[in-house]
């Protein structure tokens, strides 16, 4: 009898660890409870990008079907073709990428000169610089951007790329103060010992910050830069009001998508065929979005592994 | 000793010195800070207390004190209406957009397979969310909870509640995607910081018979307490600022409109900016207590 019992019990705990879990292990029944909900969360997310690929490879037939749900009937570009004509692909994705890289690339620098400065040095004021540069991320871009344009208008820079390189030049790009914060923090949490140990070899302050802390901050460059891109990028209230009428982005393309599409392809003009339906539309938002998602899937591991390292977090 | 002797090698003092060379990074900033954007706001609010005419010459200002502040929230049938819109909607956003980055967070910050592609796809929003291309996927109803939205016997129940109620209700319900993906920035933010939670805490508490439901409540919603505030902060500033808020869209098209003009949508500016203030205050004063009473 009691060796009976010896053997069953294991056994028991056994099923219990593999369905429960253990110190080691999750058990059975919260691994497939996690995946279940991470994959139901993962189809939420992506739900709006599956169905605008979805949409946006639909002929004008399948559209108009209601059978054809998910999986259109043919696989149909035309949607394409007239996006790219409509958003005058070339030309904006080439501004869109200017526009967005080069006040990015102002921005980290400026910003790392600055947060260098903010964590190395202790001078009075501090406080309120810091407080200050909180300001800058709270408030509205409508409080400022009236007299902002007003004064490019007087100096002609309006629908110029500069009307963006400056404020970023000063440290005040879109979202600055975040980057001013990442690099902060990432100055921070470096050890004092070998800029004193520069010091002591007789390099300048500005040398020790070139040649010394500039380099380990290199992650903290990269995130800077690619979150700085995608920012700007996206933004398109300042970009509408300074560069309207110069240059043209994507996503202000898009932004006027019908106006451009009916310039392209008068409604009274075409076949029914050609009139403009969500297909296209969201043909053209997909063209969109595509130059991110390829940075994004090139460059993923920094978007992620990079955060622990560069401290985004400004406890 | 000696050190101080080597910061004396220029024969100034060593808080001279710090203030000198702090001064001379953060100078770029300043300057930048005074001309783009302190003296814009100045600007603006000078604007907000005039009556504003463009012309070919330059600017007209003519004073009419606070006429313009008065008319956005007394006169103005729409103005405040939207305003009272985005409150209620922020205040629905961020607790799903804190508690959805937190729940994704703890997930991601275990150990299973296929960790690496769940990842790509909750950072994904990240890189696209943009107000035109937001714009456009609500207006094809993409970032309504699929199928949820469109069910007659939601929108029938809706219709029996009062609209205060069935307004924040029926914005949830079609905009829910939308919150979601306005969440990939705060999952980086709590996962940085559960990352830096000392693992000993957990060993030490499990040791003392604590389970994982246990410690969550007691070791890692307390150490998350500051990040929480972050993420709120982050939250309500996103959404105030994103270009497709309507409150926004109502100042810009004001701006040039006839009958509105500058110093009018400078007005509005001032009023939802002391709004939004007012939100992040309402949320300091809500997540704070919560850090007292762990000490």
């Amino acid at each position: 009898m009691e060796g009976n019992l010896r053997v069953k019990k294991p056994d028991l705990t056994k099923i219990k660890t593999f369905l429960l879990g253990s110190r080691t292990n999750y058990g059975m029944v919260f691994t497939v409870l996690l995946y279940a909900l991470l994959i139901a969360i993962g189809f939420v997310y992506l739900y709006p990008l599956l169905f605008m690929l979805v949409t946006s490879m639909k002929s004008p037939t399948d559209l108009l079907n209601p059978m054809v749900q998910w999986v259109p009937t043919t696989l149909y570009l035309g949607n394409y073709e007239k996006a790219l004509r409509v958003l005058d692909y070339s030309n904006t994705l080439v501004s869109s990428i200017l526009v967005s890289v080069l006040p990015s690339l102002i921005t980290a620098a400026v910003c790392s000169l600055v947060g260098y400065g903010l964590a190395r040095y202790r001078f009075a004021g501090k406080n309120i610089i810091f407080a200050l540069i909180l300001a800058t991320f709270i408030i509205p871009a409508q409080n400022t951007v009236i007299p902002q344009m007003l004064m490019y208008k007087n100096l002609g820079l309006l629908g110029n790329i500069l009307s963006l390189i400056l404020p970023a030049l000063f440290g005040q790009g879109y979202r600055s103060a975040i980057f001013i914060l990442i690099f902060y923090q990432t100055f921070l949490s470096f050890p004092k010992v070998l800029e004193e140990a520069a010091r002591l070899d007789g390099a300048s302050d500005l040398r020790i910050f070139f040649q010394v802390a500039l380099p380990a901050a290199a992650p903290a460059f990269i995130i800077s830069i690619i979150f700085s891109t995608v920012w700007y990028w996206n933004e398109t209230y300042l970009t509408s009001i300074f560069l309207e009428g110069g240059i043209q982005t994507l996503p202000m393309q898009l932004g006027k998508f019908t106006q451009a599409y009916e310039n392209l392809y008068p409604p009274g003009m075409v076949n029914i065929f050609d009139r403009l339906n969500e297909a296209v539309k969201l043909a053209g938002t997909f063209l969109n979005i595509l130059p991110l998602l390829v940075m994004y899937f090139l460059l993923q591991k920094w978007f992620v592994e990079s955060v622990d390292r560069s401290g985004i977090t400004g406890e | 000793m000696t050190k101080r002797k080597l910061f004396h090698f220029k024969g100034i003092g060593l808080r001279t010195r710090e203030n000198l060379y702090g001064y001379g990074f953060v100078f770029l900033w300043i300057i930048g800070f005074v001309v783009f954007t302190m003296v814009p706001l100045v600007q603006t609010f000078l604007f907000s207390v005039n009556q504003v005419t463009v012309t070919a010459t330059g600017i007209d200002l003519r004073p009419v004190q606070w006429d313009n502040y008065s008319r956005a929230l007394v006169t103005d049938p729409t103005f405040v209406g939207l305003l009272i819109e985005y409150v209620i909607e922020t205040l629905v956003s961020v607790p799903i957009a804190i508690i959805f980055s937190l729940v994704i967070a703890l997930f991601l910050n275990m150990n299973f397979k296929f960790k690496g592609f769940f990842r790509t796809i909750f950072f994904l929003p990240v890189v696209i969310t943009s107000g035109p291309v937001i714009q456009e996927l609500t207006a094809q109803g993409a970032t309504s909870v699929p199928g949820v939205a469109n069910l007659g016997a939601i929108t029938e129940f809706l219709s029996t509640l009062p609209s205060y109620l069935s307004n924040p209700v029926e914005y949830l319900l079609t905009s829910f995607i939308q919150i979601l993906w306005f969440s990939g920035v705060q999952i980086l933010i709590y996962l940085s910081s559960l990352q830096k939670i000392d693992k000993s805490l957990y060993e030490a508490a499990s040791i003392d018979g604590a389970s994982a439901w246990e410690s969550f409540w007691k070791i890692t919603l307390p150490s998350l307490s500051t990040t929480t505030l972050i993420n709120a902060a982050y939250t309500i500033i996103t959404l105030s600022h994103f270009s497709e808020n309507k409150v926004i869209k109502y100042i810009y098209n004001q701006t040039y409109a006839v009958q509105g003009g500058i110093g009018y949508a400078g007005a509005m500016s001032f009023l939802y900016f002391f709004v939004l203030l007012l939100l992040l205050a309402v949320m300091f004063l809500v997540l704070s207590p919560r850090r007292e009473k762990r000490r």
